[in-house]
């Protein structure tokens, strides 16, 4: 529903009554079929939304060229029509479609749910509301997300990188960091907003790549790369890019006279007051919520935060303040896109579990005829060619190619259509289909990314097997691309159509393959991750085996006192074993570790053992890695030889245990990034900025005469968690940074510890006596990890933990099908991150458990048993590890012939193997060599 | 007490990259899904990004 917000809502959990106000379109959704035409004619013109001002739009518009749905939309606030009644009007004229609806109204919406989640999303920081920036009063002082779409080669400039001002290509940028976010002074958004240090690193990298000899700094307080992946990029755009990092926090822009370039002035990092100029500098803007968001949570009467954000619990980081109502993303705390993706899963496994009952009984599957055997028939292919309005047959001679399609072999029957996939076309084809008794189809039309689909649900509708049709994308790759030239464009037409027919001659029906589903779970790993994904799984009905290797449940969250919130992680973590021994759905395997597994999605055999070699076997359909990591025992700043300087969580015990060396320290002193974001280990261990920070608070409550000190690289107290970096200076803690060059050393000096560090602010070196030395000391991957690696075939990154299958958008699953990850074995992260990927794991892995079976893709490769001599050339390429060798038994020659099968569950028919085989030993169903090359013979035959 | 029968239907609010996931996934494990976005296409901001850190895909 688009257009649409949430006016009311009633009820309770399990039953809300929501109100939904549907604002009009002016534009029939079901007639529109998105040609463009009444844009082009469209006389009104207005800033973009989507280009961020950057650019225009019309009146009549499309968000952006892939706007799902994409379908056209009228501002009222612009439209001449709409304002003046009789005047304009031309997009209702042109629209070949018959779509605009000037009288279309107001729609109110009630609407029955079992529960609401709320992912509204966030809105820029406007920086135009502080003048010392200059935006809006210099034209070369842009946001980041104006910079973001002068990159983008489907933004105002496609990609050049040319000033507003006076469209000189721009030589020299500068990012101004932290505007709109941990500054209460400016904009009252105390907060960080954790994505701003990786869009600048990014976009001042990629910038790079569009002017050549570019200059790019920013000006930052801290650099947050707190993520998977993110300190490496971070490093490598300084050492490999040259990217500019200089660490002063740059309060306000100046114009040059009249030439259009900017004035910076600010103190160096030798503590020298500089001026410098740039072309163009980049606001990078904070996110912050909305007011209609904030309007939003008092509809829905949850509690927010003082800044607006949902307030939540680090154990349950989904669920809002009243029951039945969730929350992801932004909304509940600003984040990245894969913490988002990740919470949206999570928002999708709490909601689940609260309505697992209801589970399947509003959805329906749909069904089809009985599908027409076409083996052993002479090809009788239909060819529908589309005129797509005008876009294709504005340039396209569409009557040529009908003519010539009748012309081919095996050709039965052709039509034209003025739009092949709307709803009454679809039906006409059917019938045609039907009545010609056509056994092949080619949709000569658009591309096959959008609207194969659709086109394989026709052929179904008509009984006829779904992979019989074959797409020539005569719109994308020809009529757009060759608008200026129409014979050509009407010749490649002809073309592409002869291509298509000669390979779907040769195609057969496939069958899509069903794998049955054991809808059981295996959990490895009994910490706060595989816990909270075992328990979502359980809640939601489904039998879960959770193996533990030690003797308890609990993992590392038995060593940790409060989440960054202040929960406490003691009695959270206690609650959560006692309901997971609780659930009768969740066997619990103490002392066992997986020794073997073999199948695949839907389909696993786990052997877990115990040391003492009792063994069982497990079946299940789905299997949640969270094994989780350890902290690193350090060998620098003289740990294990001197009594008082001892790791973080090590300090936590003699603090809590109030023992005399932490209780009667007078000076206490934090060393940040031991062990992380340096050597062979480029990474942030992202928990300890925070832990310390929280460490350093205690001490400073105790007692507020001692005096504690953390020597950091960059303090990563992200988020709302800036709440406590600024409570810990307001209580006295002294903060001084330090560069991997120059690191802090220790030393004892009189029975006391010296620790000496170079303070950047007084450039002098500092020796601090201290009673206690802490070291905040990295998070590594388990040791297991190589092992388990091995067994389901999931890989592991250079750093030693679990790599998922996409960083962005695939963040818990494994590229192995059925294959999840959570918590610490994914990447180090805080408690509530943990919950978020464990519960995230939890939906994915419902995706799979909710079913009996999962119905795979047909394409898949096939091996050719005459052919193949199993030289095993194919499985070596196969990213899928789909393939195996297989053996006859001795031959009446007295050998042992070798040959492949292919796992079909597995296979994604990518095709490497039919590439890779030097015999045509293995073919991908719809993709065989015959059918490529009957293609390229149709494309050589002019 | 009387125990209102739970609805097997969803409300998303919001069609950015979290909530097409949320949908997606209640979707996909049994559940109606309403998905209401207040502008006049999903994609949210995700969609006007040009590459995406720190692989630099596509962001479309």
């Amino acid at each position: 529903m688009t257009l649409s917000e949430v006016t009311g809502i009633a009820g309770e959990a399990g039953n809300f009554q929501v109100t939904v106000k549907e604002h009009p379109r002016y534009v029939d959704m079901d007639k529109c079929i998105a040609c463009g035409e009444c844009t082009t004619k469209c006389p009104k013109k207005v800033p973009s939304e989507y280009d961020a001002a950057t650019g225009k739009r019309k009146a009549i518009y499309v968000k952006y060229a892939q706007a799902v749905p994409l379908k056209y939309q009228i501002d009222p606030v612009n439209c001449i029509r709409l304002n003046k009644p009789g005047a304009c009007g031309f997009c209702e004229k042109v629209c070949p479609a018959d779509a605009v609806n000037f009288d279309d109204t107001e729609k109110m919406h009630q609407l029955n749910v079992g529960a609401v989640v709320l992912a509204p999303g966030f809105e820029t920081f406007d920086p135009a509301k502080n003048w010392t920036w200059g935006y809006g009063r210099y034209p070369n002082v842009v946001t980041a997300m104006q910079f973001e779409r002068y990159l983008s080669a489907s933004g105002p400039t496609e990609g050049h990188l040319n000033r507003p001002s006076d469209g000189k290509e721009v030589t020299k940028v500068a990012f101004l960091q932290c505007v709109g976010s941990r500054d209460e002074h400016k904009c009252g958004n105390g907060y960080c907003s954790s994505v701003c240090c990786m869009y600048a690193i990014k976009e001042a990298v990629m910038a790079k790549d569009h002017v050549a000899g570019l200059q790019t700094s920013i000006f930052m307080m801290d650099m947050r790369t707190h993520g998977k992946e993110f300190d490496r990029y971070y490093v490598n755009a300084e050492r490999d890019a040259g990217v500019r990092f200089v660490r002063c926090r740059v309060h306000g822009v100046e114009p040059e006279g009249d030439s259009g370039d900017l004035r910076l002035h600010y103190i160096n990092e030798e503590g020298r007051q500089v001026e410098e100029y740039f072309d163009m500098v980049v606001l990078s803007v904070g996110l912050q919520i909305p007011d209609y968001v904030k309007e939003l949570g008092a509809i829905a009467g949850i509690r927010l935060t003082h800044d607006g954000f949902a307030s939540t619990s680090d154990f349950s980081p989904v669920s809002t303040s009243k029951p039945g109502i969730f929350t992801c993303g932004v909304f509940s705390g600003p984040k990245d896109i894969p913490q988002s993706v990740m919470e949206g899963s999570a928002a999708a496994a709490a909601v689940a579990d609260s309505l697992a009952p209801a589970r399947g009984e509003l959805t329906a599957e749909k069904t089809f005829p009985k599908q027409r055997e076409v083996g052993g028939e002479a090809p009788n292919t239909g060819v529908f060619v589309c005129h797509c309005g005008s876009n294709i047959a504005g340039v396209v001679d569409v009557e040529a190619v009908a003519a010539y399609a009748e012309t081919l072999p095996g050709v039965g029957h052709v039509e034209r259509n003025l739009f092949s996939c709307s709803q009454d076309t679809q039906e006409q084809m059917t019938q045609i289909i039907k009545e010609k008794k056509l056994n092949r189809v080619v949709v000569a039309a658009c591309t096959p990314r959008t609207h194969e689909p659709l086109f394989r649900e026709t052929l179904k509708s008509a009984g006829l097997n779904e992979y019989l049709v074959e797409m020539a994308n005569i719109r994308n790759q020809n009529s757009w691309v060759h608008s200026n030239d129409p014979t050509t464009a009407t010749a490649k037409a002809k073309d592409l159509v002869r291509m298509a027919v000669a390979k779907v001659n040769q195609q057969e029906s496939l069958e899509p393959i069903s794998v049955p589903i054991t809808q059981k779970a295996l959990v490895v790993g009994g910490g706060i991750a595989g816990m909270s994904a075992a328990l979502n799984m359980a809640e939601q009905g489904f039998a879960v085996n959770l193996v533990e290797k030690t003797d308890k449940l609990g993992g590392n969250a038995l060593l940790l006192g409060h989440s960054w919130s202040g929960e406490s992680i003691q009695d959270r973590t206690r609650k959560l074993i006692d309901t997971v021994h609780k659930n009768e759905n969740i066997v619990v395997h103490h002392g066992f570790e997986v020794t073997d597994a073999k199948g695949f999605v839907g389909n696993f055999t786990s052997t877990i053992a115990t040391k003492d070699g009792l063994e069982k076997t497990i079946e299940h359909g789905v299997g949640v890695i969270a094994t989780g990591g350890g902290a690193l025992r350090p060998s620098e700043y003289g740990y294990g030889s001197i009594p008082n300087v001892v790791t973080a969580l090590e300090f936590d015990r003699l603090f809590e245990l109030k023992e005399h060396r932490a209780a009667n320290a007078k000076s206490v002193v934090f060393i940040q990034c031991v062990g992380s974001r340096e050597g062979n280990r480029l990474y942030c261990s992202k928990v300890c900025c925070t832990h310390s920070v929280q460490s350093a608070i205690s001490l400073k409550q105790e007692d507020p005469t001692r005096m504690v000190y953390i020597l950091y690289r960059d303090m990563r107290t992200y988020g709302q968690r800036e709440e406590l970096y600024k409570k810990a200076r307001a209580l006295g803690v002294i903060f001084i940074n330090y560069e991997l060059h120059g690191k802090p050393s220790v030393s004892v000096e009189n029975k006391r510890l010296s620790v000496e560090v170079w303070d950047h602010i007084l450039h002098r070196p500092l020796a601090i006596k201290a009673d206690m030395v802490v070291l905040a000391t990295a998070i590594v991957p388990n040791p297991d990890g190589e092992k388990l690696n091995k067994l389901y075939k999931i890989s592991l990154d250079g750093d030693g933990f679990f790599q998922e299958a996409h960083a962005k958008l695939r963040p818990v699953d494994c590229a192995t099908d059925g294959m999840f990850l959570a918590g610490l074995a994914h990447y180090p992260k805080p408690v509530e991150e943990s919950v978020n990927q464990a519960l995230a794991a939890s939906a994915r892995a419902a995706t799979l458990l909710s079913k009996t079976s999962v119905s795979l893709d047909a394409v898949k490769a096939q091996p050719i048993l005459e052919n193949c001599d199993g030289c095993a050339l194919c499985i070596d390429v196969c990213p899928y590890h789909a393939i195996d060798l297989a053996e006859h038994p001795v031959g009446e020659d007295g050998m042992v012939h070798k040959y492949i099968t292919v796992n079909k569950a597995q296979c994604k028919g990518c095709g490497l193997c039919q590439g890779t085989c030097p015999k045509r030993g293995v073919a991908v169903q719809g993709y065989t060599m015959e059918q490529i090359a009957s293609q390229v013979e149709a494309a050589l035959a002019v | 007490m009387l125990d209102t029968k739970k609805l097997g239907s969803v409300m998303v609010v919001g069609g950015g990259i979290t909530g097409i996931q949320t949908a997606l996934d209640l979707a996909d494990s049994g559940y109606y899904v309403y998905l209401v976005e207040r502008s006049g296409a999903i994609g949210g901001a995700m969609a006007q990004l040009d590459k995406t850190f720190p692989t630099n895909d596509c962001s479309m």
